[in-house]
Order: C-alpha cells, then sequence, then structure tokens
C-alpha cells in the first residue's frame, strides 16, 4: 500500500510506491460518492478558509460534486461517503480500493451503514414496496453495509456529518506523513470540557453521550438535549450498561430505546444488535429482524 | 440538415458533475427531432418513507434531515409542520420567526454553493470552481465568505451547519439568546455587500436566449417571502393548503428513474424553485432586493432558466437582508418550543426549499407512532420540466457540435440545482444523433 511521508517542507507530497520510486507531486485526492445524502463530501466544500489552500496542496483528481474535470487513477488518498446498498456499489467500492492508496471512510454510512441500514432489521422488498410502484424496476441489495464489510478501510472518520476539524485533521496528518488524532473517548468528555452540566444526570434526559464516540464537539447536550449518537460507539462502549439505567432510571420504554439506538449507525454491531440487551426482543417468535420492533 | 444529423452519434460524458447526486441524461436525435430525453436518476433508493414506520412522532426532523445534507432545514421544517398539523399544534410568531432565521442560514449557504461552486464555472467556461478561483480569486473568495456566513448562521441557531441538532416538534432544544444573534450582525452586513456584488456580478454573465412555458409553482405568504409558510399557488390560478396537496399532485414512478415524476393533476408538468419564487412573488423582496434584481437585468417574473443563477443570486440577497431584520427584533421564544402531545391522525406540511417546494404528509397512531409517511422533494416536481427543456434546448441547438451542445445541456440540467440525493442520483448524458 501507499504511504506517505513528509512532505511538509515543500508542501508538495511524497510517496513511494511498491516498487520503492519516490514520486514527487502533489498527492492526487479523490472524493467518492455512494448511498448517502451529500453531507459529508459538503462538509469539504464546507472548510470555506481552508479549502483553496487544500487546492493547492492536493490534486483534486475527481470531485464530481465540485468539478467536471476528472483525472484518471490511481489516488493517493481517496474520500469515500456513503454506504453499499446496491450490486453496482459493491462493484465499485472493490474497483475504488484497486486505485486508492489510502483510502477514507468518511461518515456515518461508510463506516456503519447510514439510516438506510435499517432496512437490514427489515425486508426490503416491503420497503420497495411502500415507496414505488414498480418495486421491479430497483436494484438493491437487502441491506446497506459499511465499506469495511467490502474492502480494506485505512481511516475511519466518523459522523452523520463527519466534523470538519476531523476532516482537516486526517488530510493535513496525511501530507504530514504522520497517523491522525482522533478521539476515541465517548462524548461524555467533551461535555466535561465545555463545560455542559450532564443532561441525564441533572434532568433525566436519556442520553446516548456515554457510548458515543467523541468528535463532534457535544453538541445535543449543549442545546439541551441528548446525544443522539450520530458517531457511532466509541471504542470502550458498554451499551448494555446504559440501556440498564435508562430502564431503570429514567423509564425509558424499550422501543424508545431501540429507536434512540438504531438510527445514523444502525450497522454498528454495538447499535444494531441494541435487541440482545434492550428486552425488546423476548418475546416469543420475535425474529429479532422485524419491522415492527423499530 | 447537417451531415452530423444524418448519422448516429453518441456522445457520454459519463457523469454529470457539480449537482448533488448521481443520474444519467439519455437524449435521441433522429432527423433533427428530439425523440427522447430521460432523465435517469440512480442514485439508490434509501427508502425514507419506508424506514419512517414504526418510529416515533419525534424524529422525523432528525431523521428526513439525512435525505439531503445540502438541505436539511428544508426537511426539518416541512417534517415539523406536518407532524404539528396532525398533533393539533400552532407554534407562535417567535417559534416561526426563529425557524426562518434557520431557514435564512440554509438558503444563503445552499445559493452561495450553487451560485459559486457549481453552476459558475458553467457560464464562464471551467471545469470547476477551484480552476476558477486561479482566474478569479476575489469572486470565489467572495462566495466562500458568503456561503460561510449561511454556514455561521445555521451553526449559531441549529447547532450544526449540516443536519443541525436543535430543531425539534413544537421548536427548537434552545432558543439562542439575544448577544449570540448579534455577534452574527457584522459578518452578516459583510455577507449583505457580498450578496449585492454577487447579484451584479451573475447579472453580466451571457445567457442562451431560451424561454420555457411551464407553470409555475410556489408558496406565497400574504406578507413575506415565502420560505416557510405560505399556500401553494400558481400562475394558472391554483390557490391551495397543505391538506390538498395530494388532490392536485400525482407522483408516478418511470422505469429510467429511482425518483418518482409529479405533475398536476389535469395539468401536467410545473416547475417549482427560484424563478417560480420569484416570478410569484416579486412584490414580497425587500426593496434592495427588488432594485438589484432589476440593475440585474431582471423583470418582475422571469422565464429563462439560464437566468435562474440570477434569481438565486437575488434571493441570497433577500435571505441576508431577513436575518438581520430578525435578528434586529428578536425575542428568544419562551418556553423555546411548544408542548406536542401525540394523537392519532394525519398531518400535511410543507416549506420552500432552496431547490423549490418541499412536502411531507404523516400519519401518526395515538402513542404517536408513525404509520405512514409521504415525502415530495422539489427535484421530483422539477424532473419533468428539466426533460422539457433539455428536448426544446437540444432541437433549438443541433448546430452545436456535440461538445458544445453537451457542455450546455448539463449546464441546463443544472439550472434547475438538482438535488438527486433529494429525489432519490449520476447525471451521465448520452446524445444519440440519427436521421
Amino acid at each position: 500500500m501507499t504511504t506517505f511521508r513528509h512532505g511538509a517542507d515543500s508542501g508538495r507530497g511524497e510517496r513511494t510506491d511498491g516498487h520503492g520510486e519516490t514520486v514527487r507531486r502533489r498527492p492526487r485526492l479523490a472524493v467518492w460518492k455512494f448511498s448517502s445524502c451529500d453531507g459529508c463530501q459538503l462538509t469539504l466544500l464546507a472548510c470555506e478558509e481552508e479549502l483553496l489552500t487544500l487546492a493547492d496542496r492536493l490534486e483534486v483528481a475527481y470531485f464530481l460534486e465540485a468539478s467536471s474535470a476528472v483525472v484518471e487513477g490511481p489516488y493517493d488518498i481517496s474520500l469515500v461517503e456513503g454506504s453499499i446498498t446496491t450490486p453496482e456499489e459493491a462493484e465499485r467500492i472493490e474497483r475504488i480500493r484497486r486505485e486508492s492508496g489510502f483510502l477514507i471512510a468518511i461518515g456515518a454510512c461508510a463506516t456503519a451503514g447510514g439510516i438506510q441500514s435499517l432496512r437490514n432489521y427489515a425486508d426490503v422488498d416491503a420497503y420497495a414496496r411502500a415507496v414505488y410502484a414498480h418495486p421491479d424496476y430497483l436494484d438493491v441489495l437487502p441491506t446497506a453495509t459499511p465499506l469495511s464489510e467490502h474492502v480494506k478501510v485505512d481511516l475511519e472518520l466518523r459522523g452523520c456529518p463527519i466534523a470538519k476539524e476531523q476532516l482537516l485533521e486526517a488530510v493535513g496528518a496525511l501530507l504530514h506523513g504522520r497517523r491522525p488524532s482522533l478521539p476515541t473517548v465517548s462524548v461524555c468528555q467533551e461535555c466535561k470540557r465545555r463545560g455542559t452540566p450532564c443532561v441525564m444526570v441533572g434532568r433525566g434526559v436519556p442520553c446516548l453521550g456515554p457510548v458515543t464516540q467523541a468528535g463532534c464537539g457535544a453538541l445535543c447536550p449543549a442545546v439541551g438535549r441528548g446525544c443522539y449518537g450520530c458517531f457511532g460507539p466509541a471504542e470502550s462502549a458498554n451499551v448494555p450498561s446504559l440501556m440498564r439505567w435508562w430502564r431503570d432510571e429514567l423509564g425509558v420504554d424499550p422501543r424508545a430505546t431501540m429507536r434512540a439506538l438504531r438510527t445514523f449507525n444502525a450497522a454498528a454491531p454495538a447499535f444494531g444488535r441494541a435487541e440482545a440487551f434492550t428486552g425488546a426482543d423476548t418475546r416469543p417468535g420475535s425474529s429479532g429482524r422485524g419491522e415492527h420492533e423499530l | 440538415m447537417s451531415s452530423e444529423d444524418r448519422e448516429l452519434r453518441r456522445i457520454s460524458v459519463g457523469a454529470l458533475a457539480r449537482v448533488e447526486g448521481e443520474g444519467a441524461m439519455r437524449v435521441r436525435v433522429h432527423g433533427g427531432k428530439v425523440e427522447e430525453v430521460a432523465l435517469d436518476i440512480y442514485e439508490p433508493p434509501r427508502f425514507f418513507e419506508a424506514l419512517l414506520r414504526g418510529r416515533s412522532y419525534t424524529e422525523p426532523p432528525d431523521i428526513t434531515a439525512r435525505i439531503c445534507g445540502i438541505c436539511p432545514v428544508a426537511y426539518q421544517t416541512s417534517a415539523v409542520h406536518a407532524i404539528e398539523d396532525a398533533c393539533g399544534v400552532e407554534v407562535d410568531t417567535s417559534v416561526r420567526a426563529l425557524r426562518r432565521l434557520l431557514y435564512c442560514g440554509e438558503w444563503i449557504q445552499s445559493h452561495a454553493l450553487h451560485i459559486y461552486l457549481l453552476h459558475a464555472p458553467d457560464f464562464l467556461g471551467y471545469e470547476s470552481a477551484l480552476e476558477l478561483a486561479k482566474v478569479v480569486p476575489d469572486a470565489v473568495q467572495r462566495g466562500l465568505a458568503l456561503k460561510k456566513a449561511g454556514n455561521d448562521l445555521m451553526t449559531v441557531v441549529g447547532g450544526r451547519a449540516v443536519h443541525p441538532v436543535n430543531v425539534r416538534v413544537g421548536g427548537f432544544y434552545r432558543a439562542p439568546s439575544r448577544s449570540e444573534l448579534e455577534a452574527l450582525v457584522e459578518p452578516l452586513q459583510r455577507a449583505l455587500e457580498a450578496a449585492e456584488e454577487t447579484v451584479r456580478w451573475v447579472g453580466g454573465f451571457t445567457f442562451p436566449d431560451f424561454e420555457h412555458d411551464h407553470e409555475y409553482v410556489a408558496l406565497h405568504h400574504e406578507r413575506d417571502y415565502p420560505m416557510e409558510a405560505g399556500r401553494m399557488v400558481s400562475d394558472r390560478g391554483l390557490d391551495i393548503g397543505p391538506a390538498e396537496f395530494e388532490d392536485h399532485v400525482e407522483e408516478s414512478h418511470v422505469e429510467h428513474s429511482n425518483a418518482l415524476h409529479a405533475v398536476l393533476r389535469g395539468r401536467g408538468t410545473y416547475m417549482t424553485g427560484p424563478l417560480a419564487r420569484y416570478s410569484l412573488n416579486f412584490d414580497r423582496l425587500s426593496s434592495r432586493a427588488r432594485e438589484a434584481a432589476h440593475d440585474a437585468g431582471l423583470g418582475e417574473s422571469c422565464r429563462n432558466p439560464f437566468q435562474s443563477i440570477v434569481v438565486r443570486a437575488v434571493e441570497t440577497l433577500y435571505a441576508v437582508e431577513e436575518a438581520l431584520s430578525i435578528i434586529g427584533s428578536y425575542r428568544p421564544p419562551r418556553p423555546s418550543a411548544h408542548p406536542v402531545a401525540p394523537r392519532a391522525g394525519r398531518g400535511c406540511g410543507w416549506s420552500e426549499a432552496p431547490r423549490g417546494l418541499l412536502y411531507h404528509r404523516y400519519t401518526l397512531a395515538d402513542d404517536g407512532t408513525i404509520e405512514d409517511a409521504v415525502i415530495v422533494p422539489p427535484t421530483s416536481q422539477n424532473q419533468r420540466a428539466v426533460e422539457d427543456d433539455l428536448a426544446r434546448f437540444v432541437e433549438a441547438h443541433l448546430d452545436l457540435d456535440d461538445q458544445a451542445l453537451t457542455w450546455q445541456c448539463e449546464q441546463a440540467i443544472r439550472n434547475y440545482d438538482p438535488c438527486i440525493s433529494c429525489a432519490t442520483h449520476f447525471l451521465q448524458l448520452d446524445v444519440e444523433r440519427r436521421a
């Protein structure tokens, strides 16, 4: 795999290819979209103050939302948004992987399925019939899955959407030839840093902060609502313990717990397999995959 | 007929860039006549209307925001309107003002994105704003600064620029303080100048001579330029409330598209979005916005879709002014949200997304569980109008070579700022010519 080294002084990327040859040129960036809302790509365009500088440091070789200019691969860095939901996408991600040196999955869809992965717990044919008059026109997979279930992913940026600071950190670190520094602690740490009083302890508001990876800046508690987990499970998250607390201390209904865990990171096992410990799946005959449980 | 038209030719652009989403366009020309135009939307379906079933009535503002990263506030606003309608709650003017303020932020950032990063390169002959920045750096910087002003407004009011976290059924989780909003005044005043300069800049572009005859449909409000409120009216006599929407708009599923096409029942193709809004509500604009429009060469209505970039600039100017005006008379809503108790029923709501009218309808069970959801985004309403424009445009410009024709066709598609993620996306343009 292509690795990044140095390049900070000259402002130009330096990389070694598989044959040990050193190639000096601006690293080539590509941005790809799969099933998603465009919001994470938009975060790149929302780097208003940094965008033109970044465009100097990198060759933007493929970024369809921003440019009709297309430079052929291979690409040094690929940012990939979206989850894999169609047979065509399953093929395309493999092709992109082959053309990419360092592949970064950006956002909850790419790292944990996105909201569309709710179909993983339902019947996709029933979904199609509910929306389209001619489901036979569609060609979709029964599940929406993260990139890592299809190809090797070199780095994941969490969030729905990703945080601009993390994106700049990741790309900046690669340009400087170091590993990006991304938090693996929970949102609770960010509330403490901000000085936000705990909404759950203080006001009894159900909050996913204790089990959700930091990175957003603890936005939701700052407006007085519980974290809804859009950065996905933190590394050492004890989800069953928090869910017991929700149930016993806050009296949260198991159905509401299930809904809270199954949102934008529904395909992340620590959140998606919630039925194992919420008690919502204890009814006789329940397979744990029925639409009625959502 | 030129020799070009007699032979079968196919032009493939691979992918239409600078749109939100994935789609393709097929144009077949036969003996100087356009035989078929189809906008293929192959953005994969994500089944929002299905996955909303069984969710709680409190969730659509967060869930439907994820339909589109560019216009999440439109989804949040239409969703809360529909649910409040179902639950029989009407919010007061202070909540309405804050919703409108947040919406101004979305219009500013979405329009600035489209004007500078997606559409302007077409008019000036560049492939991207990054290329454009090498030639007219001041203009691109101005666009990015304007976009940032919109994003900053969304961040302060909504908690985040993409997928705001502060919107809830009944109002907001937390009302920003006056001082937090006052900190936005100075940047917005600078944005006002940038927006005025934007209208002048795009007003100086060259526009292909082209007009369409679609029925214009937009919201219309007794006092305000339509954004979050109004009745749905048209230039041919339509005047309805949200509950009547589905009596008048029919959606159909066509083979080449993962989006549903909408038509007005018994009337056919219609058009929503900036051109329709402007033409139906010119007198609701501020005098400054009207003057800027006049100076940029616009009349009180506009039927040339290529001039939509000017209309977007005028609307951006208006949105900045409106944001300043709302901040000027801001009183934080107390409480920040009305209590909304669930009840069984059906509710409809809409608002003017940057790209046009966005309709939501929910049916709730008595405990607030969603039984049924319907969402009609602006791009699927405009799809027929886009196809119709392309057919007529291609027919009138068959003298152009393939490269020029393709470029202008893509530009014509971008006139609509199609949000294919919304309509469900990758425009590939195939032009087939044969005798």
